[in-house]
């Protein structure tokens, strides 16, 4: 086939493709960087004020705002402390799953994929029921009935960390056993045989031929964990009292729908892809310099 | 003797992380005054279906579970057949522009899709206008973005499932007398079958698990809600309905725990061919 008549396929193909992500997706990121230079509120969408151009004052109202750069903090040490968690715990597992017999890893497995595809509103209304104050199970084991584990801002975030770790966990360590698993035996029998010590050949040859897997599972889980929803929502019942449980995603969505400031919670909405868009490029590097071809 | 004591421990592990599990399905069929009871019991002597009854009939969960099949499943056929052509159209062709488009279904799998509500809301809210089937208050708005946000991924896996198809073959039906339609949708198709249960699991379990648009897009039409929203009506503070609601998420967690056991090793291997491009 000729090249043209090869582009003009492949462009019939690509068309109903390309309408819905040109519909649904490209269009509305640029709306809402459009929306995030109005004055857009109430009045304005139900045409009883005119729109009023701000250009870059809804970023300054934020940015001068106390409480996003709090929200903020607190989006960035809930990620890490949910990182971290999913990573040390995923790993630690998919070590241990490679020195259990077959039958008790597939237990492991097959209660971890239950816990991985939980639905995020099942899964926290589960948890919550478990840490519930009074018929919580939890607190009878602890023998501290009558404790509400979502009232204190630091619990709560615990609680709702506790949560997407347990979600997020089985993802790192599915991955990183099948990493394990995909080094050649030769690798690690030429270690033994040089005298290396288990330590030194997990520190110095199973851990840098994991490195690429790591990495994309470390950024993976950063990108999940910075934009967690609906845990947040629905165990703090839409950002904690008084709003103190808030992370970016939910103010946004707060700001916007609930305070009709959407304007503003589009604003919030562009910093957060701004953010995420940072770390991908980061992730495309990562990936470029282990190897990877588009 | 090390070996069993790494042993016990993986599985009081395996045991702990199954337990959250256990307890919904356990409280679902608890009879209610062992659930308020200040000393719950991890069993019961009296098993029974009344919670289930509840959120059938007083919260129509029944209904609620309709929809959230109806969105889910024709995201699903939509994504297969769309996805299907683009990742043909990029893997079997060569033409300009294309390393681009494949950056760009990269990068866009990293836009965070929660921060498009605001801009969505407000499209959905024009749709409706002249389409009210796909606008606000109905399941055709979830279907829409649902469907944007699963075809970057799909197209981004699918990739890989085409490319392992040999060109000869195709050249063998095209000798054959097989037209490109024919080819593409009596050969190829089949062949990448695989590909395609992986992909629809995942664009199944998005529209399935989803819970800030339809919050965002379902408003007032109580009859068109989905399951996470019907879900969430339950709870409210200090009057929870804990059977009911455990019975609920029992009723939505089943499926996708269905799905994931199906899928499981295709999934595990296909995300990460999908990472390994």
């Amino acid at each position: 086939m000729t090249a043209k008549g090869q582009g003009r396929t492949a462009f019939a193909y690509l068309t109903p493709a390309l309408l819905v992500l040109g519909g649904l997706l490209a269009y509305p990121i640029y709306q809402l960087v459009l929306i995030s230079l109005y004055d857009y509120g109430q009045e304005q969408v139900s045409g009883g004020a005119p729109l009023t151009f701000l250009g870059l004052g809804n970023y300054q109202n934020l940015l001068g705002s106390q409480q996003f750069w709090t929200v903020l903090g607190q989006t960035v040490a809930f990620a890490a402390v949910c990182v971290v968690g999913t990573l040390l715990v995923g790993a630690f597992l998919a070590i241990l799953a490679t020195r259990v017999r077959t039958w008790v890893r597939m237990t492991l497995f097959l209660a971890a994929l239950g816990a991985w595809s939980t639905p995020a509103v099942a899964g926290s209304t589960i948890w919550l029921f478990l840490f519930d104050a009074n018929f919580g199970f939890v607190n009878e084991v602890l023998g501290i009935q009558g404790f509400s584990w979502t009232f204190d801002k630091w619990t709560a975030f615990g609680l709702v960390a506790a949560q997407v770790i347990w979600c997020s966990f089985p993802f790192v360590m599915v991955t990183l056993y099948a990493g394990i698993k995909a080094i050649p035996g030769e690798v690690l029998e030429a270690a033994a045989l040089d005298g290396a010590s288990a330590f030194r050949t997990a520190w110095s040859v199973t851990l840098p031929l994991l490195r690429p897997i790591i990495l994309v599972v470390t950024i993976q889980s950063i990108i999940w964990d910075f934009k967690v929803f609906t845990q947040i929502y629905v165990m703090t019942n839409g950002g904690g009292i008084a709003g103190r449980n808030l992370v970016l995603n939910v103010y946004a969505y707060q700001q916007a729908f609930a305070a009709s400031e959407y304007g503003l919670g589009a604003a919030i909405g562009v910093v957060m892809t701004v953010l995420l868009l940072a770390i991908t490029l980061f992730y495309l590097r990562a990936l470029r310099r282990s190897g990877e071809v588009l | 003797m090390r070996r069993w004591i790494t042993e016990a421990f993986v599985l009081v592990v395996a045991a702990v992380v199954a337990f959250p599990l256990f307890w919904m399905v356990l409280s679902a069929f608890k009879p209610e005054d062992e659930i308020i009871s200040a000393d719950p019991v991890p069993w019961t002597t009296r098993p029974t279906l009344d919670s289930f009854t509840r959120a059938l009939t007083v919260a129509n969960f029944g209904r609620y579970f309709l929809n959230s099949v109806v969105v889910a499943l024709i995201v699903v056929a939509l994504s297969i057949l769309i996805s299907f052509l683009a990742a043909t159209a990029l893997t079997r062709f060569r033409f300009r522009c294309r390393t681009t488009l494949l950056i760009m279904l990269l990068v866009v799998q990293m836009v965070p899709v929660e921060a498009l509500t605001v801009p969505l809301f407000f499209l959905m809210r024009s749709v409706g206008d002249s389409v009210p089937a796909f606008g606000l208050n109905h399941l055709g708005s979830l279907v829409l973005v649902h469907l944007a946000f699963s075809l970057p991924f799909a197209i981004w896996m699918l990739r890989g499932f085409v490319a392992a198809v040999p060109v000869e073959l195709e050249e063998a039906a095209t000798l054959d007398g097989a037209s490109r339609f024919r080819f593409l949708w009596q050969v190829l198709f089949p062949l990448v079958a695989p590909g395609l249960v992986a992909t629809s699991v995942l664009s199944f379990i998005h529209a399935w698990n989803d819970f800030l648009f339809a919050k965002t897009f379902i408003i007032s039409a109580v009859e068109n809600q989905t399951l996470p929203l019907a879900l969430q009506v339950f709870v409210k503070p200090d009057q929870n309905d804990w059977g009911a609601i455990m019975a609920g998420s029992t009723l939505m967690t089943i499926p996708v725990l269905i799905f994931f056991m199906l899928v499981q090793r295709r999934l595990v291997s296909g995300l990460a061919g999908a990472v390994k491009g």
